[in-house]
């Protein structure tokens, strides 16, 4: 737990002094018969991020927070396992949106995560992988007439637009 | 009888057919989803926002009302069943629920919640009515300085009152107010914050994107790691003469219920209190005033009372401020907040005045809810029970594809759904490590407001920050504020200072 807190808050230190000197782009000091300057809000919440970020890595050297004296892990074997395949089948989801769209890049998904983490029968997978991109058509395209991303797979839908819309 | 009348015309917009098929729906929706373990009000709200495009606003804000309210209900039956809370605002009934269903007695249990819940909400409600209109009332006369000095009460109770750690709830106050900033400066128009140049980041970072990244993705993630392991559903029989027999031992837990309900609505009120505190605190508040104390914990009713009457009643409570101020009392109704900023509905006093129908609408949707939510609830009691033993596998799945659809459709944007993605992944792993991450929610929502009426209010007074103490409502609200500021710092002092004469 203490090397994970010692990394988040030098990671998110970092973080927030490149939005300082990403804030200072714009005027931050006073302007005089306008006020202060558009990139002084920001820079001085950044700059209060800053101090946070200094407080907890002091704290945690100094061992006088809860979590850095903790000698729980901050992630067991198994939990980093379900963690990478939960966040990686997502990553992997969103960026075959791109390529092949949400029609078929969810469905993907949904077996993926049904049949090989769940370990379901292939009949529910199957009703509720291809049941849930089917309610999800007739409700943003038809109903809320949002295109949802369809990547290559575009010209397929043509005959059910011109049926629906 | 002025509020009468309102009210009157209230009930005619809540029962109109839509509203009120929103009302029975967003009730049942609002139970399943609080009665999941894991998903509570905010969760729901936050995921569902982007659907409600399909209905008016009015209709819209009924029925996220309504999930919120089903949640409030649906939160005992997990807590109750499975002795997992369904969501934070429910870990007190666990105390007292759970020993009750080992014991055979879950249907009185859930009775005695639903039950609870209903008293709570609809003490809290006749209180919002005729809170709501002269606070409304006194804040027309609020400027800048006072809008401002609000909120940074709002934020200042998160540190003196949250209970979460300092540095950490200070920070996620902060990023929230940084992402907030990010688009185009709202005074001069000048692009800044534009990460990398990448042109996503122009239309500023929606607050949905980081609710749904949080307590979509985010949530589902804590929720995988900390169900693992098996858990043991309670039996429970329900037949009417039970329930008949179960509603008339509930007398015994009425003065808990009372009292849970306006000290509930109370705390609801506070800016970032909300639910969860309101909740703990009235089981409290029963132990201490209970002729037996030591029967708390081992199943005792007005144990699962208090706490349910409470929670329904803060959720109420906390709609107060967001209507009449501007200024959200809890994570889902700064949701909420953000959703009506969507629609087209500037929160704060002139809603009264502008948008009377939609006002009362949805405070006589908040009857009709109640009520709806009640009958739904124990009528369907197997239903439910049901549910908590649907695989948390089959749900996941559909409720990842809802966030990264429904977080695309707002703004038809590829790059707020990264965003989400990124947020949901961080968030967890900085939650893991105890960051509050409520926080920043509230801070992403108020940011745009909090920093016009910081920059009017300095142009008003050429740069002086005395504006905020001088004038005569800011000023004592703006030392409120720094007394929970500075609030944990006296404790710091103190607890040092004892350690020290110990030692």
């Amino acid at each position: 737990m203490r090397k994970a807190e010692l990394v988040m808050a030098v990671v998110m230190g970092l973080f927030s002094a490149y939005l300082m000197w990403k804030s200072a782009e714009l005027p931050i000091g006073w302007i005089p018969e306008e006020g202060p300057g558009g990139g002084a809000f920001p820079f001085w919440l950044a700059a209060g991020m800053l101090v946070c970020c200094i407080w907890i890595i002091v704290r945690c050297l100094r061992r006088t927070s809860t979590v850095a004296v903790s000698t729980d892990q901050y992630m067991d074997a198994a939990t980093l396992r379900m963690f990478l395949l939960v966040a990686g089948s997502l990553t992997v989801m969103i960026g075959l949106i791109h390529i092949v769209g949400v029609y078929v890049s969810t469905p993907l998904f949904m077996l993926f995560y049904m049949r090989y983490m769940g370990g379901h029968h292939w009949l529910p997978t199957g009703v509720i992988a291809v049941g849930t991109p089917v309610v999800a058509f007739f409700f943003f395209e038809i109903s809320l007439k949002i295109t949802l991303p369809k990547g290559f797979t575009e010209p397929l839908f043509y005959p059910l637009y011109d049926i629906f819309l | 009888m002025e509020i009468l009348d309102h009210l009157i015309q209230g009930f005619a917009i809540a029962f109109q057919p839509l509203n009120l098929g929103l009302v029975i729906f967003g009730c049942a929706l609002g139970l399943f989803i609080g009665a999941m373990p894991g998903l509570g009000s905010v969760n729901g709200v936050a995921i569902l926002l982007p659907m409600t495009f399909l209905v008016p606003p009015t209709g819209a804000i009924i029925f996220l009302a309504a999930i919120y309210y089903g949640a409030m209900y649906g939160g005992a039956i997990s807590s109750i069943m499975l002795g997992i809370p369904g969501a934070s605002t429910a870990v007190a009934t666990t105390f007292d629920g759970r020993p009750m269903a080992m014991q055979g007695l879950a249907d009185k249990a859930l009775i005695t919640a639903a039950t609870a819940s209903f008293i709570g909400g609809t003490i809290s409600v006749i209180l919002f009515t005729l809170f709501a209109p002269p606070l409304a009332a006194v804040a027309l006369a609020f400027g800048a300085a006072e809008e401002f000095a609000l909120m940074m009460l709002a934020f200042a109770t998160f540190i003196g009152l949250g209970g979460d750690d300092i540095p950490k709830t200070l920070f996620s106050i902060f990023i929230g107010l940084v992402f907030s900033a990010v688009g185009l400066d709202i005074i001069s128009g000048q692009p800044r914050l534009i990460f990398g140049d990448i042109s996503g980041f122009l239309h500023g970072i929606n607050f949905l994107v980081l609710a749904i990244g949080i307590y979509g993705i985010g949530e589902m993630l804590w929720t995988i790691e900390s169900s693992k392991g098996d858990v043991q559903i309670s039996q429970a029989t329900v037949t009417v003469r039970r329930i008949i027999n179960d509603l008339r031992t509930l007398k015994d837990t009425f003065k808990s219920i009372v009292m849970g309900s306006f000290l509930g609505y109370f705390v609801g009120i506070l800016p970032a209190a909300g639910a969860t505190p309101g909740s703990l605190m009235a089981y409290g508040v029963a132990k201490t005033i209970s002729k037996n104390p030591e029967s708390f914990g081992k199943g005792n009713p007005e144990g699962v009372a208090a706490p349910e009457s409470a929670n329904n009643a803060a959720s109420t409570g906390s709609m107060l401020p967001m209507l009449t101020l501007g200024i959200p009392g809890s994570p889902t109704t700064a949701i909420l907040l953000g959703g009506m900023v969507i629609w087209g509905l500037e929160p704060g006093p002139m809603l009264f005045i502008e948008h009377q129908e939609f006002v009362w609408g949805l405070i006589a949707s908040l009857y009709a809810a109640n009520l709806f939510s009640l009958l739904i609830n124990v009528a369907f009691i197997p239903a439910f029970i049901w549910v908590l033993r649907l695989p948390f596998t089959v749900l996941a799945p559909i409720i990842f594809v809802l966030c990264i659809v429904g977080g695309y459709a707002p703004t038809q944007d590829m790059h707020d759904v990264w965003l989400i993605l990124i947020f949901g992944v961080v968030g967890y792993l900085m939650r893991k490590l105890e960051y509050p991450l409520a926080p920043a929610v509230l801070a992403i929502v108020l940011g745009p407001l909090a920093e016009t009426s910081m920059r009017q209010a300095l142009l008003i007074s050429n740069g002086s920050f005395m504006i905020f103490f001088e004038r005569p409502i800011s000023g004592p609200i703006m030392a409120a504020a720094m007394v929970l500021f500075l609030l944990p710092i006296f404790k710091l002092v103190k607890d040092k200072f004892r350690s020290r004469e110990a030692t």
